[in-house]
C-alpha cells in the first residue's frame, strides 16, 4: 500500500506512470490490484470497500460519458469517480494496448 | 455478568445473563456495515416501539427501541450507524465506537451485540468481526439475506464459521422473518455458546481482510453466483441513453406526484383547518385566550402541519428508491452534472425535495456521508422554490402582472432564479470554506431489492414524528410570540390597532432598513411575520389591511399597490425568492449542523442577499 500524499487534480490520465490504473480498464476488463496512490486514510477507505492489493478487479457500467464508473471488486460493485480511479494502479491480466 | 471460562461444555450458558425479569431492561446493540439489512433486523425486532432522536452533541441519528422476548422480558435495543471498521475516523464511526465501548454518558455500554452482516457477501463483511469481537461483549453474528444466499446457490458450514468466531452465528432473513427466533434464543441466554477462541490482533486492513477470507474458507463459506437481477436491471438503468431517460422520468414523476397528488391534499388540509376553526369560533367564548387559540396557535401550527401529506408522499418516494437499491444508480447518472459544482450525486435528491419543503430535504441529507457535502446541500436547499413560497408569489405576480400570459413565465423564472443562486452559492461555498480535501467519492452500488410495507411505513412513521413535533414546539412557540406582539400593548381593555401593537412599531422600528427596497412599515410587519413562515405575509397583508385574504382577494391584491410600486413589488418577490423566512428551517440545519454556526450563517447570507437583490430591483425598475 502506498500512502504518498501527492497533490489532487493531476491533469489527464496520459500523465500518470508507467504502470496502468483501473482508468485504463474499459466494460468488461479485469486487472489485478496493485496499489493505490492516495493519502493514508482514503487508501484506507478504499481497501475496507475491497480495493486491497493482489485483488482482481473488474471495470462495469458506468454513468453517461464514462465517468463516474463501476468497479467488481471482492463481491461488491463500488462507483469511483475517474479522479479516484485514476489513483489505484493495475496489473493487466491480459497484455494487449488498449486506445481509443 | 459471568464468563464460564472452564465450563466449555455448558450448552445452556448464559450468553446474555439477565438478573430477573423485573429488573430495568438490557440494553442490545445492533451494528454492522452499510447495506447489510441492519435496519430491516432492528425493525423486525422493535415494530412500533421505536425513537429517533440525534445522539447529543452529533449529527447521528439514533434510533432506539423496545424489543420484547417471547417470555415477555422487555429489551432496549439500539441501532447503530452503519460502519465498515471501528476506527474512530468519520462522526458515524466515533459514535458507533463510543456506544459499544460505553464511552457515552448519554448510552449505557450495551449487554449485547448484533453483528449483522450480508451473507451474500461474507468473507469481506467479516472484517467488521474482530474488532467487534475483542470487545469482549456477548455477540451473536446474524448473518442476513439468508434467503438471497440460497436463491443464489451460496453456502457455508455455520457449525465451523461458529467455531472459529468463538461466537454464537444466525442465519436469518430479516426481510422474511426467518431464522428470528435464534436471535431471540440468543437474547433470552438460550443459545448454544461455542468455545470462546483467542482472536488474533489485526493491525490494518490487508491484514484483516486475510484473516476474514481464511475464516470464510475454514466455514467453507462458498460466495454466491452474482445477481443475476441486478445485472439485467443495471444494463437498463444505467443504459447511456436509456439510463439518463429513466432517471429524468424517475424526477419528473415525483415532483409530479408531489405537486399534482399531494397539491389539493394540501389545499384541502388547509380547508380543514380554515373550517375548524370557524367552528371552534362559535363554540369557545369570545375571549384574548380565544383569539389566541384560534389565530395564533391554530392557523400558524396548521399552516404548518397542512404539508405533512406533501411531505410524507415525497419520503415515500424517497423510500422505495432508497429500499429498492435504485437511489444508488441515480447518484450515480447525476453525478458528473452536481460535480460541476462541486456537489455530488448524493446531493441530488434533497435538492429536489426542496422544492417541495426545506425541511425533510435538509433531513434527507444524511445520506451524503461527505461532511463539508453535506453541509453545502443542506446550506444551498432553501434556494429551491418551496411550496411555501407559492402562496406569495401568486398574490403578488397577479396584483402587479395582470397580463395572464405573462404570468406563468413570471413564476417559472422565479423558480429558475432560485436554482441559479444555488448553484452559484454552491460553486462559491465548494471552493472556499467548504473545499473538500481528497476524500473521494465511493458509491457502493446495492443488489436490487422489493422494498417492504414494513419498513416504508416505519419510515414514514418516523418521519411524521420528527415534523410533527416541531410543528408543536418550535412553530407554535413562535406563532404565540407573534400574536402577542401583535396584540399588546392592550389599550382601554381592547388590542391596540395595528400600528400601535408591538408588531406595528416593530414595522415602524425596521422601516428605515427596507425603505431603500420600496417597503413601508406595513409591508415590514408582513416581513417580520414572514420570519416564522414565508406564507405567513398573506395573512398578515389580509389582517392589516382589514379583510380577509382568502375572500376578497382581489382587494387584498388591489390594496397592496397602494403600498408597492412596480419595482417595489418585483424587489418583494426577489426578497422571497432569497431570504431564509423560514424558522423550521432554521431549526432543522441546527438539529443537522449540531451547532449553530451554520444556521446564524445561512441566515445571514440570504438575509443579505436578498435585500441587495431587492435593493437593485427597486432601483432598476423604481
Amino acid at each position: 500500500m502506498q500512502l504518498s500524499g501527492n497533490s489532487i487534480g493531476q491533469p489527464g490520465p496520459e500523465a500518470a506512470s508507467v504502470l496502468a490504473t483501473l482508468v485504463d480498464l474499459r466494460r468488461g476488463d479485469a486487472a489485478i490490484l496493485e496499489g493505490i496512490d492516495l493519502p493514508g486514510e482514503d487508501a484506507r477507505r478504499l481497501m475496507e470497500l475491497g480495493f486491497l492489493p493482489g485483488t482482481r478487479v473488474t471495470a462495469g457500467l458506468s454513468a453517461p460519458g464514462g465517468d463516474p464508473r463501476v468497479f467488481q471488486v471482492d463481491g461488491s460493485e463500488i462507483a469511483l469517480r475517474r479522479e479516484t480511479a485514476r489513483r489505484v494502479k493495475i496489473r493487466r491480466e491480459k497484455k494487449g494496448p488498449k486506445h481509443k | 455478568m459471568s464468563q464460564c471460562k472452564d465450563c466449555s461444555s455448558c450448552g445452556a450458558a448464559a450468553v446474555v445473563e439477565f438478573s430477573s425479569p423485573t429488573s430495568t431492561p438490557k440494553t442490545v446493540a445492533v451494528i454492522g456495515p452499510p447495506n447489510c439489512g441492519k435496519t430491516t433486523l432492528f425493525n423486525r425486532l422493535t415494530g412500533l416501539r421505536q425513537k429517533v432522536a440525534n445522539f447529543p452533541g452529533v449529527t447521528v441519528e439514533q434510533h432506539t427501541g423496545m424489543a420484547e422476548l417471547p417470555d415477555g422480558r422487555p429489551l432496549r435495543m439500539i441501532d447503530l450507524p452503519g460502519i465498515y471498521s471501528l476506527q474512530p475516523r468519520s462522526e458515524d464511526e466515533q459514535v458507533a465506537h463510543d456506544v459499544l465501548t460505553g464511552s457515552r454518558a448519554d448510552t449505557p455500554r450495551p449487554d449485547a451485540i448484533l453483528l449483522v452482516l450480508d451473507s451474500t457477501n461474507l468473507s469481506r463483511q467479516l472484517m467488521l468481526a474482530a474488532p467487534i469481537l475483542s470487545l469482549g461483549t456477548p455477540t451473536l453474528i446474524v448473518l442476513n439475506f439468508a434467503d438471497d444466499l440460497r436463491s443464489r446457490a451460496g453456502k457455508l458450514d455455520m457449525a465451523a464459521l461458529s467455531a472459529e468466531l468463538g461466537a454464537p452465528v444466525a442465519l436469518v432473513s430479516a426481510r422474511q422473518g426467518e431464522g428470528i427466533e435464534q436471535i431471540h434464543e440468543f437474547l433470552a441466554g438460550t443459545l448454544p455458546k461455542p468455545a470462546p477462541k483467542q482472536l488474533p490482533v489485526l493491525q490494518d486492513v490487508p491484514q484483516c481482510r486475510e484473516w476474514a477470507g481464511r475464516v470464510g474458507s475454514e466455514a467453507k463459506y462458498r460466495a454466491p453466483i452474482p445477481p443475476r437481477w441486478t445485472r439485467r436491471l443495471d444494463r437498463i438503468f444505467l443504459h447511456p441513453l436509456a439510463g439518463p431517460l429513466i432517471f429524468l422520468a424517475v424526477l419528473a414523476g415525483v415532483f409530479e406526484a408531489i405537486f399534482v397528488a399531494g397539491g389539493p391534499v394540501t389545499d384541502w388540509m388547509q380547508g380543514l383547518f380554515d373550517q375548524s376553526g370557524k367552528w371552534l369560533a362559535t363554540m369557545l367564548p369570545h375571549s384574548w385566550l380565544t383569539s389566541l387559540l384560534l389565530q395564533g396557535v391554530w392557523s400558524g401550527v396548521g399552516s404548518v402541519v397542512k404539508f405533512l401529506p406533501q411531505v410524507l408522499l415525497l419520503f415515500l418516494f424517497i423510500g422505495i428508491l432508497e429500499d429498492s437499491g435504485y437511489l444508488a444508480r441515480a447518484a450515480l447518472i447525476a453525478d458528473r452534472t452536481m460535480a460541476r459544482v462541486g456537489l455530488q450525486g448524493k446531493s441530488f435528491i434533497p435538492l429536489l425535495s426542496a422544492y417541495a419543503c426545506a425541511v425533510p430535504a435538509i433531513m434527507a441529507t444524511r445520506t451524503i456521508e461527505n461532511k463539508r457535502d453535506r453541509t453545502a446541500t443542506i446550506l444551498i436547499a432553501p434556494f429551491m422554490t418551496c411550496s411555501a413560497r407559492l402562496p406569495v408569489y401568486t398574490l403578488i405576480i397577479p396584483a402587479f402582472l395582470p397580463n395572464r400570459a405573462l404570468q406563468a413565465p413570471a413564476l417559472l423564472g422565479l423558480y429558475l432564479l432560485g436554482f441559479v443562486v444555488a448553484v452559484a452559492t454552491a460553486r462559491i461555498l465548494k471552493s472556499s470554506v467548504l473545499k473538500s480535501g481528497r476524500s473521494p467519492f465511493l458509491l457502493e452500488m446495492p443488489s436490487y431489492r422489493w422494498p417492504t410495507v414494513q419498513s416504508l411505513g416505519l419510515r414514514l412513521l418516523d418521519r411524521a414524528k420528527v415534523f410533527l413535533r416541531r410543528a408543536g414546539t418550535v412553530i407554535l412557540l413562535a406563532v404565540v410570540v407573534l400574536w402577542v406582539a401583535s396584540n399588546l400593548p392592550i389599550q382601554n381593555g381592547h388590542p391596540p390597532k395595528i400600528e400601535n401593537s408591538l408588531a406595528g412599531t416593530m414595522g415602524r422600528t425596521i422601516e428605515p432598513a427596507i425603505k431603500p427596497l420600496g417597503f413601508n412599515w406595513r409591508i415590514g410587519i408582513g416581513l417580520v411575520m414572514s420570519l416564522v413562515q414565508r406564507e405567513a405575509i398573506v395573512a398578515t397583508m389580509g389582517t392589516i389591511y382589514g379583510m380577509d385574504p382568502e375572500s376578497q382577494k382581489m382587494d387584498l391584491q388591489k390594496a397592496l399597490h397602494r403600498d408597492l410600486t412596480p419595482g417595489g413589488a418585483v424587489a418583494l418577490l426577489i426578497f422571497f425568492a432569497f431570504a431564509m423566512q423560514c424558522f423550521s428551517t432554521v431549526a432543522v440545519v441546527r438539529r443537522e449542523t449540531a451547532g449553530w454556526k451554520w444556521p446564524a450563517f445561512q441566515f445571514a447570507y440570504m438575509g443579505v442577499l436578498a435585500w441587495l437583490g431587492a435593493f437593485v430591483a427597486f432601483h432598476l425598475i423604481g
